[in-house]
């Protein structure tokens, strides 16, 4: 159903030069089983969607390049050969006014040209954007809040935060995760490159897009609208994962929170405090809509969006002062004492 | 070069307009009550330069931030405030007043009349632009925002709603924003109707339409886009204002207000601005090429087509910066069709220029200088305009510093260079000085280099996924080298600037004295003294062709035998 | 370099040289501005049409003003005469037809401001209600703005024409300001089909 996209006939290899030159040895990464794609390159596609986009555009820059190169070299002759010689000389070169063939000839040469690119770039864009979601689709609703985001399994009954897992799509078994995306506040922009082009979070719209990965691994990327104070810390991680590794992790979400009675003591004071009016976590009373759901928060590897790695001192670092972490950020300063903290932390960190 | 005053119906008063001066208290009084449009754009340009350097000083702050990852030489906070400021102070009182000014200066001039169609409208625009900018920076003290004192307005320059809300923007910032460019619009729009009125209404004996310069018919045309461009915006910002502080619901998503509504209401005015400061760049290249190319610029009546076409292809394309907002396909191709149509005139006019250098006896000096790179750069830019329109690519690209390079290499590249070419080719007209050549030459190749360092580069994190309005980044995606050497460049830019600043102060009390056509060139505001004096010509020129000057000096070729 | 002192006055016939007025084409160039100002306004109020989430509907609450449109249309009319007038240089004529049209456009206000009160108090739709109110409110109020400008213009020019300052040299500039006033009434025109006849 989707081998469509490989239509087009592959790059030259001037598009790969620039190709390597543009992306940097890192995106290139050896074939491995998971890797972390830690360079965000347009050019180094991972998925269906981001293959047509980036067929199109060596096709884009293969046109336009010639036409730079022409004309460039036009002027660049120009100069060159029709200087004043001699700073002396005051008579003036033949004035000419016009052509009426050569103006024609370079009206109608662009118009085709534009014709060209606009057919193609049609024919992609309808492929892309009218695509139908299979049954099989794996269904996501991301929210976009100021600065994180939440991601919404609808099928499989459990919502998490900012690390968005999917399966791997191969061409045995294709996998295709269809997002819906909204937004709870202002607007946002989801864009992870190497998976598909960027599309905004908008309050009152739901915007869809879907993607099959073709790669195990890591996938970096961020909010691309401008949000707010820390637009530049929404941070976004996409986890491909392989359809077993993928079914374990589900299967693990889906679990109420973990209850280890060595760290009761802090789950009383995250229960006993303020916390619970924003956060989620299943099995417990804390059922606040507001911030990311912490049910499964230990499973997460950073946290605040992608601001910091998740580890026991950046979380007491966070409770304590967020705006140390992420100046700006939406979570208030909970004015718990030293103790308090080191036992929530210690509580959070059994939520694996 | 001519060393006389040609003279143009009669005899013209070779007198330099040695006035007598008063007290340094009735120069001022003399200024600020003028309606002489030569002084009116002067006050403009004068005016677009110093938030020239304003705005860039912030966009060096700003460079400075981003050199490193995660750097903290600016908090978040603040680095949204410069960089909203930096996008509103050029667009808004930079360009539209250096666009206006040169509008002012030179219209009336080129046209054979003795001012504006209406010079009080014409004094009462400029006042309104200037509090427009002087309100817009008193936001940095006035008001006490959310995080405190300083609430210049930290919303991007195309301040999307619903972040601009009351919900999202408390305090005032977001206020000064839209009430600061309410304010100057009008003057806008005043000076926009004033244009018009002149070209249609005041031109002197025998000039047609069709033998006016080229620069006056392109800005036929940006005064005709400004009414249908700076109206949306104003129409816009009221709504913004109803909301805000009416508790109107235009933009309220609890009420069923659509943001959407928001963004298009914007690009309609957004885009079309773009091309408002774009063509008084073509209009400066296309007084600059002919002369200093020898030759008459080549195509007239096509380039005159080719303007008039890009005002009014542009007015349709501006969803092409709403291409990732969630549009069905069907509009969105629309869009992609619009926008590459919108390059051909775009691109002929290229074709034009360069037809016009050849065969020509190009002279180098700085006006040039600065237009032949504009050409290239121009060029370049369109072309990356073009790889924008590609919706699908689009997705990949938008908000990311491709974008970012792709429009500073349209703002700096063409428009800034082609009016630094207008400065070095107008400034001996205004002033009756020329401007130091040697310093021009400096000024030049260091600003061309650090422009091509800046903006070439950055295109690349653009591509490696890097997206704007950020203030930090993180390590390790491989955009690190590349911020840095963008940020270089644009130290050695703003050293360029500085040489072309001083050359401006520095010429005019110690440049050569310019006589009144030190460039050997064709159309009427060379035909009278430099500075002009008050009523620009003692009587009223009569013309015979596109180039009246051509036709005195070559009497045996004149033009008129041709059109 | 040539330094020819010929005065260049071959070509065009200059005796037939002319162009526009240029008070005509300012004010036509101002009308081409405000009326893209005023698409804005009501494009938004098409857009939001049905879309209110509460408070009153337009079908609820408004009433066809017929009464203010016939009076402000036919000011079109009653200007019209008042410029023919004063080309005749009837001046009388053109006093009276003048004032009838400051009437007429005095009549219109005081009926929108009066639809206005019974709007805010007895069906309690103000521009903070609903999607509705605020469009409402702006495109209408944002008409009677114009209205308001263009009738203190109207009254300037009534009182120097009773004080006798008016001549058939100014009929120029006052069709000038007429052309202002049937802007004013074409944009009610479009404001009246939209909102009560469309919208409602």
């Amino acid at each position: 159903m989707f081998r469509g996209w490989l239509q087009r006939r592959g790059p030259g290899p001037a598009a790969y030069a620039l190709l390597f030159l543009l992306s940097g040895a890192a995106a290139w990464g050896a074939p491995s089983n998971s890797i972390v794609y830690q360079t965000p390159s347009t050019f180094d596609p991972h998925s269906g969607p981001a293959l047509m986009i980036h067929h199109l555009s060596l096709f884009v820059i293969q046109i336009t390049g010639a036409i730079f190169i022409v004309v460039a070299s036009l002027l660049a002759y120009v100069v060159v050969r029709y200087r004043q010689r001699d700073p002396q000389d005051d008579s003036e070169p033949p004035q000419i006014y016009g052509s009426t063939q050569i103006e024609l000839a370079w009206t109608v040469i662009p118009i085709l040209i534009v014709l060209v690119l606009f057919l193609t770039t049609a024919r992609i864009l309808f492929a892309i954007q009218d695509q139908k979601m299979p049954p099989t689709a794996l269904d996501v609703d991301v929210v976009g809040h100021q600065f994180w985001w939440e991601f919404h399994y609808g099928k499989s009954g459990f919502t998490t935060a900012n690390e968005l897992h999917v399966p791997l799509s191969t061409e045995q078994s294709q996998m295709i995760t269809s997002l819906n995306l909204l937004s709870a506040d202002v607007d946002h922009s989801f864009w992870v490159p190497a998976l598909f082009g960027k599309i905004d979070l908008i309050p009152n719209k739901v915007n869809h897009m879907w993607f099959n990965p073709d790669k195990a691994g890591m996938f970096v990327g961020q909010c691309a609208q401008f949000c707010g104070v820390e637009h530049a810390k929404m941070l976004l991680r996409v986890y491909v994962q392989t359809p077993d590794d993928f079914a374990s992790w589900v299967k693990n979400q889906q679990q109420p929170a973990v209850q280890d009675p060595a760290a009761a003591e802090g789950r009383q004071i995250f229960e006993s405090q303020a916390c619970v009016s924003c956060h989620v976590i299943r099995g417990t009373s804390a059922n606040g809509k507001f911030g990311p759901d912490l049910t499964h928060f230990k499973s997460r590897d950073t946290l605040a969006s992608g601001a910091a790695d998740n580890t026991p001192a950046n979380l007491k670092l966070w409770i304590k002062d967020p705006d140390y972490v992420k100046p700006g950020s939406l979570m208030p300063a909970m004015q718990l004492s030293d103790d308090q903290i080191d036992k929530v932390v210690a509580y959070l960190d059994t939520l694996k | 070069m001519a060393d006389s005053t040609l003279p143009i119906g009669s005899a013209v008063d070779l007198t330099p307009p040695g006035q007598v001066y008063g007290t340094w208290l009735d120069q001022v009084q003399d200024w600020v009550v003028t309606v002489d449009h030569k002084k009116i754009g002067i006050m403009y340009m004068v005016y677009a330069l110093i938030f020239l350097l304003v705005g860039g000083l912030e966009a060096l702050l700003l460079r400075v931030q981003l050199a490193v990852p995660h750097n903290d030489f600016l908090s978040p906070e603040v680095f949204n405030r410069l960089f909203t400021m930096h996008g509103t102070t050029m667009v808004f009182l930079m360009g539209m007043p250096l666009i206006i000014g040169f509008a002012n200066y030179l219209v009336p001039l080129m046209v054979g009349a003795r001012d504006m169609a209406f010079p009080r409208m014409n004094a009462f625009s400029f006042w309104m632009t200037a509090l427009g900018g002087l309100m817009l920076y008193y936001s940095f003290i006035g008001g006490v925002g959310l995080q405190g004192a300083g609430s210049a307005p930290d919303v991007t320059w195309w301040a999307y709603a619903p972040l601009t809300e009351r919900a999202f923007s408390r305090g005032h910032s977001t206020d000064y924003w839209a009430l600061s460019l309410i304010v100057s619009g009008f003057g806008t729009i005043g000076a926009a109707v004033n244009i018009i009125a002149t070209t249609l209404c005041m031109r002197c004996k025998g000039m047609t339409l069709f033998r006016m310069p080229l620069l006056v018919w392109l800005y036929l045309v940006v005064s005709g886009m400004i009414l249908v461009t700076i109206s949306p915006l104003t129409a816009a910002q009221i709504m913004l204002v109803i909301d805000r502080y009416l508790g109107g619901h235009f933009f309220d998503s609890q009420a069923g207000g659509a943001p959407i509504v928001w963004m298009h209401f914007f690009w309609v005015f957004g885009h079309p601005e773009v091309y408002v400061l774009v063509l008084p760049a073509f209009a400066i290249a296309n007084e600059v090429i002919p002369v200093f190319s020898r030759k008459a610029i080549f195509g007239y009546p096509a380039m005159v087509a080719a303007s008039a076409g890009i005002g009014l292809i542009s007015l349709s394309v501006w969803a092409h910066h709403m291409f990732t907002v969630g549009m069905t396909s069907a509009q969105n191709a629309f869009f992609v069709l619009s926008t590459g149509l919108v390059g051909v005139p775009t691109g002929i006019k290229i074709f034009n220029w360069i037809a016009t250098m050849w065969g020509g006896k190009i002279r180098f000096a700085t006006p040039m200088l600065f237009c032949t790179a504009f050409i290239a750069q121009f060029l370049f830019a369109g072309l990356t305009g073009i790889m924008l329109s590609t919706a699908p690519w689009n997705w990949q690209l938008h908000n990311s510093y491709f974008v970012v390079a792709h429009f500073h290499y349209v703002l700096v590249g063409a428009i800034v260079f082609c009016f630094l070419g207008g400065f070095y080719y107008w400034y001996p007209k205004m002033t009756g000085k020329m401007l130091d050549e040697r310093m021009g030459k400096w000024s030049f190749w260091l600003f061309v280099i650090g422009f091509h360092m800046t903006f070439d580069f950055m295109h690349i994190p653009g591509l490696l996924g890097m997206p704007r309005s950020i203030y930090t980044y993180e390590p390790g995606r491989g955009w690190d080298t590349w911020n840095m050497i963008v940020s270089i460049g644009a130290m050695v830019q703003a050293v360029g600037i500085l040489i072309f600043a001083y050359n401006l102060v520095y010429s005019y009390f110690k440049g050569p004295d310019a006589g009144p056509d030190p460039w050997d060139a064709w159309t009427l505001e060379w035909a009278t003294t430099s500075p002009p004096p008050a009523y620009n010509f003692a009587s009223e020129p009569v013309v015979a062709s596109r180039r009246p000057l051509w036709d005195l000096k070559h009497p045996e070729d004149p033009d008129s035998r041709y059109e | 370099m040539s330094t020819s002192t010929i005065p260049l006055a071959h070509g065009v016939a200059h005796e037939d040289w002319s162009q526009p007025y240029h008070g005509t084409v300012a004010m036509l160039a101002l009308i081409v501005a405000e009326t893209a100002i005023f698409s804005i306004f009501v494009v938004a109020y098409i857009y939001y049409i049905g879309k209110s989430i509460s408070g009153p509907q337009p079908r609820q609450v408004l009433e066809l003003p017929i009464f203010n449109t016939v009076c402000l249309l036919s000011s079109s009319f009653t200007i019209w005469i008042a410029e023919r007038a004063l080309k005749k240089s009837s001046m009388g004529a053109f006093r009276l037809w003048w004032a009838i049209t400051v009437v007429l456009g005095a009549i219109f206000l005081v009926g929108t401001g009066l639809e206005w009160k019974k709007l805010i108090y007895q069906d309690g739709l103000t521009i903070s209600t609903n999607l509705f109110g605020t469009t409402f409110y702006s495109l209408v109020g944002l008409h009677a703005s114009h209205v308001i400008v263009g009738l203190t213009m109207l009254l300037i020019v009534l009182i120097f024409s009773l004080a006798g300052k008016i001549k058939k040299e100014h009929s120029r500039q006052l069709e000038v300001l007429s052309l202002y006033w049937h802007f004013v009434d074409a944009v009610w025109v479009v404001v009246f089909t939209v909102v009560y006849i469309i919208g409602r």
